[in-house]
């Protein structure tokens, strides 16, 4: 049940701070920050009473189906072999854990970011929240999909609702319809997909599921296996975003309340990176090994791609969403170079980037709270001005661009390293990304914050505030967890050892070659 | 009980409730009471429904030659009886500010749902054509019933032009099979049709203008001209009713004509389904992209689902015919939801219907509840999980893939996303706050008022709970499967 409670924690919170709103009108904050940090406390529970490292976790092993930590089944609909079957393994529990500390961020982001209807924005919030856990456990590929999918509404209602329409002109309902439609489209590939998988099984054995355990080793033919793989892969590229089809995520950013840029970048996006390693790749191995050369190389784009038109960005915040895109590059780089090295970078970075993303876009918001504008045009000698915001900015600019000694530098390192065994000129290419995020990370810091003092900062000059308590405690909490995964990455490590390594198994020991006699749906 | 009496039931009992509310408008004339009288035959019907249902244990019933009570024709009766009294229970509240006489649409209604059962239970190419004739007919009166309007006589005519002309084609398709086949009953037709071929050109032919009439009252593209505009001039109640219960009843002789069962299709007539199930839903869903009349937009959503629901006819096999007792169930609980809060919007009826996009900006901030209904309906229209439509469409996917029809499958996936768009422009002018300030909007509830509302929320439950936990759907799509 425990694992039920993760999903279902937030889900009652936000009901209950929607309506909690006709109490008091600060009570939805309290209720979904309370929810969020019992949520948060039962994960790290979790980590800390569980055992995580016997082998075969979370995926096949040599030895039969795959081994969860906790796992949890219910019937839901017999009629299509369909089960409310979650699994927890090493690799859910850290990104749980990641997505309720961010949650607990988000909602304190938007203490003040959300004045009005606060109960219906935490709603949306706690349920977007407990889709993207849901996610991270279910293991029935119906309910995968279900929970994929539910993650997409409230997301929309947080754009469309408490978004701001951006300079450029683009209206936030145009953004939040863009991802809506993005992301639904490419869902209903992968449905497709998950369809064809089902029958491709069922023509094998005859017997209608959609559980993970079954589906994993179904054989079919090498065009099936393709195609297949193609409906779950391109639902995960949009979602990651593989350049090129990352168009929602600047416009998405842009216009997203603050809280919901924190929610985006650093839990939405790893949905996708999740889905590729439990799914994905695990159900379709052959056409997974075939493709991952290709993959890798649409990473490097996308870590040049995304640093280039970062620096080039007037939108400190559009500029942090393009960053967003070259460090999910290298999750993509890492999850189909498939070393163990590789593998752990890609856990890292996960988990380093959503912390970063998240600080980042957090310290959009409250510059942009102290000078209405976003444009680094309009920027300038910050530094001068206030003792406390602009060293949090120049240190997670610093973490962004992967200095050592912080967590994105210990991802990225893992995944260069582990990338270069199998394929070097890859990883050769793909540090050169490491130099295009010094350059774009400074010249945000040069621009905001140095430089004599002019625009918005000069006008704004009599109303300014510094950083409250509360925004203080938060940066520090994100930069002591930053600086620890840095120095002492041990304990991620270890919970995600045994998941890691059964995974890499997929490539190292490819199965027997695809039969060519496999079953056409 | 004489089992054939007990089959026949449901069309006794709305018989009687038509002459009923008749012979009640002839005594007196009140809005309440004949809508009342109505309400408790409808229900009355429904109810012995599901006795027969429970008496027969599904097994098929033919009351003459002319009649078959088959599990499908009760769970197709069930359908319509359950949306009928969902468009009824809207008129009340709608229809008291109508200035001319209110009391003979329960009339019409009536008769159209007798109809639709007569068509869902035929068996017999006469009962065929008078159960088609008893549903179009007054909808022709129902369509231009709020005659002080300006589209509504243009929109009546055209209902009655086209759909006579539609029954004509279909009549002469009978007429050909029957030259060639010399039998009449649907089973032989539907024999007759399977085995149509360029060797059987009168047969074919037969086939073909068959297909025509009724993709005419299905309105597939290219028969769909008529649809928005008729859907547009209509009241509010009738324009719900349009969609969902005269479709279900010609969906179920389509069902009975057209598909193959077990036994294997002509290829001529599925490559013809195909073609028309393409056709309805990408051309249903592109012009619905640009329309700013909601009544419009929903008309060519109409033919976009049922451009999904298509797919099932060309496809061989019970597994089919359950994914459309699916889609079918969850398609008209979504209609009836959507069409239920516009009604509701714009009751007591005026000079206009609120139809226009723009009279729904920021109705979350005037109405939230019927704003929160709208909003789970139209996403349950563009198919997104937790709400039945998911359910709807992941069956007709689920066939397709089985069956093998990428093409099939790639148009629904298409028109899908398409739609997306075009339900995600009316939940964004429903949410958009123009007015911070804004008033909720008091309305003086009356009895009338909380039946509407009353249905709307069941409806929204309904939608929520097939979303979440679909099993009973697949259980019940089953009945009309069976043979």
């Amino acid at each position: 049940m425990t694992l039920v409670w993760l999903i279902l924690i937030p889900l009652i919170g936000g009901l209950l701070s929607w309506r909690g709103e006709r109490m008091a009108p600060a009570a939805p904050r309290w209720i979904a920050l309370v929810s969020m940090l019992v949520a948060l406390a039962l994960s790290l529970w979790v980590w800390a009473t569980k055992d995580f490292s016997f082998t075969g976790a979370g995926f096949s092993s040599v030895a039969g189906p795959p081994n969860w930590t906790i796992e949890f089944r219910a019937t839901w609909i017999p009629a299509l072999g369909a089960s409310f079957h979650l699994g927890l393994d090493g690799l859910s529990m850290l990104l749980i854990v990641l997505t309720n500390l961010l949650g607990v961020m988000a909602v304190l982001a938007s203490w003040r970011d959300i004045d009005r209807d606060a109960g219906f924005f935490h709603l949306n919030l706690l349920w977007n929240l407990g889709g993207v856990v849901g996610v991270f456990l279910a293991v029935d590929l119906l309910l995968f999909f279900f929970l994929w999918e539910v993650m997409l509404v409230p997301m929309y209602m947080l754009i469309a609702l408490w978004g701001s329409d951006a300079p450029n002109g683009k209206t936030r309902s145009y953004a939040a319809t863009k991802f809506f439609i993005y992301t639904q489209a490419s869902g209903l590939l992968m449905l497709v997909s998950i369809l064809g998988l089902a029958f491709v099984h069922y023509n094998a054995t005859g017997i209608v599921t959609f559980d993970y355990h079954d589906l994993l080793g179904t054989t079919m033919s090498a065009p099936v296996e393709w195609l297949l793989m193609l409906g779950f892969f391109l639902a995960f590229a949009v979602k990651m975003p593989v350049v090129p089809l990352h168009g929602w995520l600047p416009d998405a950013h842009t216009n997203a309340p603050v809280g919901g840029s924190v929610d985006l970048a650093g839990i939405l996006l790893k949905t996708a990176a999740y889905g590729l390693l439990r799914f994905g790749i695990p159900l379709f191995p052959h056409a997974s090994i075939e493709i991952a050369p290709i993959a890798m190389w649409l990473g490097v784009a996308g870590v040049a791609y995304g640093a280039v038109i970062a620096f080039s960005q007037t939108d400190i915040k559009r500029l942090v969403a393009y960053t967003s895109i070259s460090h999910m590059g290298f999750v993509v780089i890492g999850i189909y170079a498939g070393t163990e090295a590789a593998l752990m970078g890609v856990v890292v970075q996960m988990i380093a980037h959503g912390l970063s993303a998240g600080a980042l876009f957090i310290l959009c918001g409250e510059i942009h709270e102290r000078l209405q504008t976003r444009d680094l045009r309009e920027m300038g000698g910050l530094w001068t001005r206030l003792p406390y915001l602009p060293p949090f900015l120049l240190f997670f600019a610093l973490a962004s661009l992967g200095l050592p000694g912080l967590g994105n530098f210990v991802g990225e390192f893992l995944i260069l390293t582990g990338t270069f065994v199998v394929a070097p000129w890859v990883a050769v290419v793909a540090s050169t990304g490491l130099i295009f995020a010094v350059v774009y990370a400074l010249i945000m810091v040069q621009r905001a914050l140095q430089g004599p003092v002019r625009g918005a900062v000069a006008d704004a000059a009599l109303k300014f505030a510094d950083l409250t308590r509360r925004e203080l405690a938060m940066m520090f909490a994100l930069v002591i967890l930053l600086v620890g995964l840095g120095l002492y990455p041990q304990p991620v490590i270890d919970a995600v050892r045994a998941p890691v390594q059964a995974f890499g198994a997929i490539y190292t020991f490819p199965a027997a070659a695809p039969t060519a006699a496999g079953v056409a749906p | 009980m004489n089992e054939q009496v007990l089959a026949l039931m449901p069309l006794l009992v709305t018989t009687a409730t038509v002459v009923g509310s008749m012979f009640v408008i002839a005594v007196r004339r009140d809005h309440d009471l004949t809508g009342g009288v109505t309400i408790v035959g409808m229900n009355l019907a429904l109810l012995s429904v599901l006795v027969s249902w429970i008496a027969t244990d599904g097994h098929a019933i033919a009351v003459t030659g002319l009649m078959l009570v088959d599990s499908t024709a009760q769970f197709a009766m069930v359908l319509v009886l359950v949306t009928t009294l969902g468009v009824l229970t809207l008129c009340p509240a709608y229809f008291n500010g109508y200035r001319g006489h209110r009391e003979e649409l329960y009339l019409l209604l009536g008769v159209g749902t007798l109809g639709a059962l007569t068509l869902a239970c035929a068996s017999h190419a006469a009962t065929l054509l008078l159960g088609l004739e008893l549903l179009s007919l007054p909808m022709v009166g129902a369509v231009a019933y709020a005659i002080d309007r300006p589209r509504s006589i243009e929109g009546g005519v055209k209902y009655l032009i086209l759909s006579a002309g539609a029954s004509a084609t279909l009549l002469f398709g009978l007429a050909l099979i029957y030259a060639e086949t010399g039998a009449l009953d649907l089973a032989s037709l539907a024999g007759a049709i399977a085995s149509a071929g360029l060797g059987s050109p009168l047969v074919t032919v037969g086939a073909a203008m068959l297909l025509a009439g009724l993709a005419f009252k299905l309105s597939f593209v290219p028969f769909h001209q008529w649809t928005p505009d008729v859907y547009e001039a209509a009241p509010l109640p009738v324009t719900a009713y349009l969609p969902t219960v005269v479709k279900v009843g010609a969906f179920v002789v389509a069902l009975r004509l057209l598909h193959a069962g077990v036994s294997s299709a002509s290829p001529l007539i599925v490559s013809a389904i195909i073609g028309l199930a393409l056709a309805s839903m990408l051309v249903g869903s592109l012009l619905a992209l640009r329309q700013s009349n909601l009544k419009r937009l929903l008309a060519y959503s109409s033919i976009a689902n049922f451009g999904y629901l298509a797919v099932v006819l060309a496809l061989p096999g019970v597994e089919a015919v359950r994914a459309a007792g699916v889609f079918l169930v969850s398609y008209l609980i979504t209609s009836l939801g959507v069409f239920g809060v516009m009604t509701m919007v714009s009751s007591p009826m005026g000079r206009h219907d609120h139809e226009d996009i723009d009279e729904y900006r920021s109705l979350l901030w005037h109405r939230p509840y019927l704003a929160a209904i709208l909003i789970a309906m139209l996403l349950s229209l563009a198919g997104i999980p937790l709400t039945a439509g998911f359910v709807g469409k992941l069956a007709v996917i689920g066939v397709g893939v089985q069956a093998a029809q990428w093409w099939l499958v790639a148009g629904v996936v298409v028109a899908s996303a398409i739609g997306i768009y075009y339900y995600l422009r009316v939940i964004n002018a429903v949410i958009r706050n123009v007015d911070p300030d804004a008033e909720r909007v008091a309305v003086a509830v009356t009895w009338v008022y909380r039946a509407s509302a009353t249905m709307l929320l069941l409806a929204t439950l309904v939608t929520i709970w097939l979303g979440v936990y679909p099993q009973p759907l697949f259980v019940f799509g089953r009945y009309l499967a069976f043979p």
